[in-house]
C-alpha cells in the first residue's frame, strides 16, 4: 500500500530523473573509480554474510567431512590434525547394519522417516484446514489466528517442557484424562520411555509444527484473487469443489517449498526429542539428529559420528534433489498443458 | 446469504466486511468448521492451561494425581524461581545473545538482500543457492567443527569464542541469515526500482537510497524478518547446550536446571516456562501481521 502511495507521489520526480540522468550518462565512461566502486559494491554488501556462512557453515562442514576420514577419540580431540586417518572405516562401521552401531544407526533412520513422513503430512493438512477455515472473514477470526500461531511463538523448550510434565506417569494431565477419567486404560501409561514415546513425539512435533504450515499457506491464500471464487460459485460450483478446483492448485507452489523447508526441519529436529526425552532417546523414537549426538558426545567417537552426519547430509541432497527435479518437472509439463 | 452483490457497488473497505455473496458457505460447511476449529482450539491451548494453571499451584498439587484446578492460588512459584535456579543471569544472558544476533542479522541480511535485489552481478545464484541450501546442512554435523574451529581461533588471537556470549551470538545469527536474506530479497523486489533511482539522481549514493528509500518501504519485511531472528536465537538448545558454561548459560539450557533437582518443582518449571515465553509470544502475537505481510510480499511470491 504505501510504496504504491509513495510511488505515485515520486513520479515526477523519477521523470525528471531520466531526463537529468541523460548527460550523466555521457559523461559516464571517463569517471573509472566511480564504475569500479559499482562494480565491487555488490561484493562489497554481500561480505559480511558470506564471511559469517563460511565462518559457521561452510569451513565446519568440510573439517566435518574430513573428521570423517579419521579415527577421532577423545585421545586425540585436543589436536584433531594429529588423529590418524581411519580411511572409509568409520564408513563401514556406520553402514554395517549386522554389527550393532550401523544396525541402531538403519534403525533410527527408519524411525526418523516414518516420525517425518506422518508429522510432515499432519502438519500439512491440518495447517491447511485451518487456514482454509478462516480464509473469509468471521467474529472472532483475528483472534483464533493469533491463538494458532502460539505453539509456533512459544520457545521450543518452554512448550516441550510442558508437554513433559503433561506426559507423566504419575502426575501428568494425558495419564489422568485417559485413565482416571475416561478409563481408556487398564493402568496408567508410560509416555516417556518404551513404545508409545513415539505417539508422545509426533503429537508434540504436530502440534509445534503445524501452525508454520498454517502461517505459510494463509499468507498463500491472500494472493487467490476472489472474483476465482465468485465465478465459480456463480457457475454453482459448491464448498469442496471451490476447494479442490480452485483453492488447492493456486496453493501448488506455495506447497511445494513448504513442504520441502517441513521435511528438512522435521527430518533435522534435535530440539524437540532432546528437550522431550533428555540425552538418550527411548529406542522407539530414537530420530537420527539424537542418535548422532549420542553417538558423538556420550560414546566420545567424533570420527564415526562424523562419518554418520555425512551420510545424513548425502541422503538429505538426494532427497531434496530428486524432489525439486520432479517438481520443477511438473511445473514445467503444467505450463505446457495449459499453453 | 441475503441479496448478491451487484456489479456496481464501488470497492470501498465496507465490502471486504462479511457482507452477503454469492459464495456464502453452505450451513455443513459452516457446522464442521465450527467443530474442527473447537477441536484444534482445544489442542492448541491445552498445554498453555497447564503452564498457566500450574504455575499458580502449591507443590503438593503438583506431585500428587494431576488436578484440573489448583486448591489454592499461590504466586508462589513466581518468587522462588529466581532463587532455585539464577534465572535471571539466564534471562539477562538470552537477552543478550538474541538481540544482538538479531540486530547483526537483519542489518547484513538488508546489505545482501539490497545487493542481490538491486544489482547484477557474477556469482548471484551461486550465493543465494549456497545461502539458501545451508538450511539443510544437519546441526549436529557442524556442532563439533564449529567447536574446534571456535577454541582455535580462541587459542591463535585470544578472541574468546567458545564459551563466550560472542561465540553464540555470532552462530545465531547465522541461522536466521538464509531465510532473512530470502526474504528480503523478495520484498525489495515488490519496492519499484524508480524509487532508488529517483533517490540516486536527487544526490544519495547507493546506501542513501538503501536506507531512505527501500528500507523505510520494507519495513514490515524487515520487522518480519527481526522477530523470525529473536525467535530462532531464544529458542536455540543444541548448541547453547555445548557452547555456554556457567555464566554465559542461556534460558534454553538454564531451564533444565529445575528438573535435575532432587525434587522436581513442576509448579516452579511451569512458572519459568511462563515467563521466558511472554517477551517472545507478546512481541510475535504484536507483530505477527507483518509476518504474514512479509511472507506474502517475499517468500510466497
Amino acid at each position: 500500500m504505501s510504496p504504491d502511495t509513495a510511488m505515485t507521489a515520486t513520479a515526477p520526480a523519477a521523470q525528471a530523473a531520466v531526463r537529468k540522468d541523460a548527460p550523466g550518462a555521457a559523461r559516464g565512461p571517463r569517471r573509472r573509480p566511480g564504475r569500479i566502486r559499482r562494480i565491487g559494491l555488490p561484493y562489497l554488501l554481500l561480505l559480511p554474510a558470506l564471511i559469517l556462512e563460511l565462518l559457521v557453515h561452510l569451513v565446519p562442514m568440510v573439517i566435518g567431512i574430513v573428521m570423517s576420514f579419521k579415527e577421532l577419540t577423545q585421545f586425540y580431540i585436543r589436536d584433531w590434525g594429529t588423529a590418524p586417518w581411519a580411511g572409509l572405516d568409520n564408513y563401514k562401521v556406520s553402514v554395517d547394519f549386522d554389527a550393532p552401531v550401523g544396525a541402531a544407526l538403519l534403525h533410527s533412520f527408519l524411525v526418523t522417516v516414518a516420525f517425518t513422513v506422518l508429522s510432515v503430512g499432519l502438519c500439512w493438512i491440518v495447517g491447511t484446514a485451518a487456514a482454509i477455515c478462516l480464509q473469509d472473514t468471521f467474529r472472532g477470526r483475528g483472534l483464533l489466528r493469533a491463538l494458532f500461531l502460539v505453539p509456533y511463538a512459544l520457545p521450543v523448550y518452554a512448550a516441550v517442557i510442558t508437554w513433559v510434565f503433561m506426559f507423566q506417569h504419575d502426575n501428568g494431565l494425558v495419564n489422568h484424562v485417559l485413565h482416571d477419567q475416561l478409563g481408556l486404560t487398564d493402568k496408567p501409561s508410560f509416555w516417556l520411555i518404551g513404545d508409545n514415546s513415539f505417539l508422545a513425539l509426533l503429537t508434540v512435533s504436530v502440534w509445534k509444527g503445524w501452525p508454520f504450515a498454517f502461517l505459510i499457506v494463509m499468507a498463500g491464500l491472500q494472493n487467490i484473487p476472489r472474483e476465482l471464487y465468485e465465478a465459480a460459485a456463480l457457475d454453482g460450483a459448491g464448498m469442496l469443489q471451490q476447494i479442490r478446483r480452485i483453492t488447492l492448485p493456486s496453493l501448488r507452489a506455495v506447497n511445494q517449498v513448504l513442504v520441502l523447508v517441513l521435511f528438512l526441519w522435521t527430518f533435522n529436529d534435535f530440539n524437540t526429542p532432546y528437550v522431550l526425552f533428555g540425552r538418550t532417546a527411548p529406542e522407539a523414537a530414537d530420530l537420527i539428529s539424537v542418535h548422532i549426538y549420542q553417538a558423538s558426545f556420550v560414546t566420545w567417537n567424533f570420527g564415526t559420528g562424523s562419518a554418520m552426519s555425512v551420510l545424513l547430509l548425502l541422503f538429505l541432497l538426494a532427497v531434496t534433489g530428486v524432489y525439486l527435479a520432479l517438481t520443477s518437472r511438473q511445473r514445467s509439463q503444467r505450463k505446457v498443458k495449459h499453453g | 446469504m441475503a441479496s448478491p452483490p451487484t456489479t456496481a457497488t464501488p470497492v470501498t473497505p465496507a465490502a471486504t466486511k462479511p457482507a452477503a455473496s454469492p459464495m456464502a458457505p453452505p450451513r455443513s460447511f459452516l457446522w464442521s468448521r465450527r467443530i474442527f476449529l473447537t477441536l484444534l482450539t482445544g489442542f492448541v491451548l491445552l498445554p498453555v492451561y497447564v503452564m498457566v494453571s500450574s504455575s499458580l499451584k502449591p507443590l503438593a498439587d503438583v506431585t500428587g494425581e494431576f488436578r484440573w484446578l489448583p486448591t489454592e492460588l499461590t504466586i508462589r512459584p513466581y518468587i522462588d524461581i529466581w532463587s532455585t535456579v539464577p534465572l535471571g543471569r539466564y534471562f539477562v544472558n538470552s537477552l543478550i545473545v538474541a538481540g544482538a544476533a538479531t540486530v547483526c542479522s537483519v542489518v547484513i541480511a538488508v546489505f545482501s538482500a539490497y545487493a542481490v535485489s538491486r544489482h547484477s552481478f557474477r556469482g548471484k545464484r551461486v550465493f543465494t543457492v549456497t545461502v539458501l541450501s545451508t538450511q539443510m546442512f544437519p546441526g549436529i554435523l557442524f556442532l563439533l567443527p564449529l567447536f574446534l574451529i571456535y577454541v582455535n581461533i580462541g587459542n591463535a588471537t585470544g578472541i574468546a569464542l567458545f564459551g563466550s556470549r560472542g561465540g553464540l551470538i555470532l552462530t545465531y545469527l547465522t541461522f536466521s541469515l538464509p531465510f532473512s536474506i530470502w526474504m528480503l530479497i523478495g520484498y525489495f523486489d515488490s519496492v519499484p526500482r524508480d524509487l532508488d533511482e529517483a533517490a540516486k539522481v536527487d544526490g544519495c549514493g547507493p546506501l542513501g537510497a538503501l536506507f531512505r528509500v527501500v528500507v523505510p518501504a520494507a519495513i514490515p519485511g524487515i520487522v518480519a524478518v527481526a522477530v523470525y531472528a529473536f525467535m530462532t536465537a531464544w529458542g536455540e538448545v543444541l548448541f547453547a547446550s555445548v557452547m555456554t558454561n556457567d555464566t554465559t548459560r542461556t534460558l534454553a539450557v538454564g531451564l533444565q536446571g529445575y528438573s535435575t533437582l532432587n525434587d522436581v518443582y513442576w509448579n516452579q518449571i511451569m512458572a519459568a516456562s511462563l515467563v521466558v515465553s511472554v517477551p517472545v509470544v507478546a512481541g510475535f502475537l504484536l507483530l505477527q501481521r507483518y509476518l504474514v505481510a512479509g511472507l506474502t510480499a517475499g517468500a510466497v511470491k
